[in-house]
């Protein structure tokens, strides 16, 4: 069985956001989680728990924040979404810092996420995608990626 | 042979640390099961692994194990994965 990356509608894409910390850049992603119908904002806050309780692990990557919260009733249906930021914040990864682009990431079974955060590891698998996202100037752009 | 995946909440970053690091074994041809858990259950998942992977930020957390811990800093990066995976289990 093959399960594809959860499609990723324009409006779960923020360009450009402009956040002057870390909370404020998972929000700006819960936001936009929010938006596309994926997830309530009850997922927002638990997001931004997961990181106060566990710190900046969640920084996977050169530049990346994977944002994601186990799964509950707040998650409506599988969901990403990508938000790049104007200016990049500091999460307090030691290695990974600063932050530019947030992937956040909700899903409803923590069963049968596997197929599907396999795809989204053979987006990232490319070094190039993290500053192509990170660059982009249009949400157009940033769904092609995925797509 | 058995490696444990650890993240906060035991899927998402675990998730993907769980893939990439099959396919660092593939490359190695190392035969070995990889588990996905959160810090809760890593004592009891970890009991029997030769080798915890995870982030930096985590590895308090782990407590005291038998396990080699192995730090992962870019999730993504299967050569990271290769190097490391390769000190640790190749002979």
């Amino acid at each position: 069985m093959n399960m594809p990356l959860p499609h990723l509608p324009l409006d779960a894409i923020t360009i450009g956001a402009h956040v002057d910390d870390w909370p404020a850049a998972i929000m700006a992603a819960g936001d936009a989680l929010v938006r596309s119908g994926a997830t309530t904002s009850d997922y927002t806050d638990r997001m931004i728990a997961v990181i106060q309780e566990f710190g900046a692990y969640i920084v996977i990557a050169p530049g990346l924040a994977l944002a994601h919260a186990r799964p509950g009733d707040d998650v409506l249906s599988d969901g990403l979404c990508v938000v790049t930021l104007a200016e990049p914040v500091v999460f307090g990864h030691p290695h990974n810092d600063p932050v530019s682009v947030i992937v956040g990431l909700a899903v409803a079974g923590a069963d049968d996420h596997l197929q599907f955060v396999a795809e989204l590891a053979n987006v990232f698998n490319d070094p190039a995608v993290i500053p192509a996202l990170a660059g982009a100037t249009t949400a157009e752009f940033v769904q092609s990626i995925f797509s | 042979m058995k490696i444990v995946v650890m993240c906060g909440v035991g899927l998402g970053t675990s998730a993907i640390l769980k893939v990439n690091a099959e396919r660092a074994l593939e490359r190695l041809e190392i035969e070995a099961s990889v588990l996905a858990t959160d810090v809760a259950g890593v004592r009891s998942a970890a009991a029997d692994a030769q080798v915890i992977l995870t982030s930096s930020e985590l590895v308090d957390a782990i407590g005291k194990t038998n396990a080699d811990v192995i730090v992962i800093n870019n999730y993504f990066d299967v050569d990271e994965l290769v190097v490391k995976l390769d000190i640790a289990l190749g002979s």
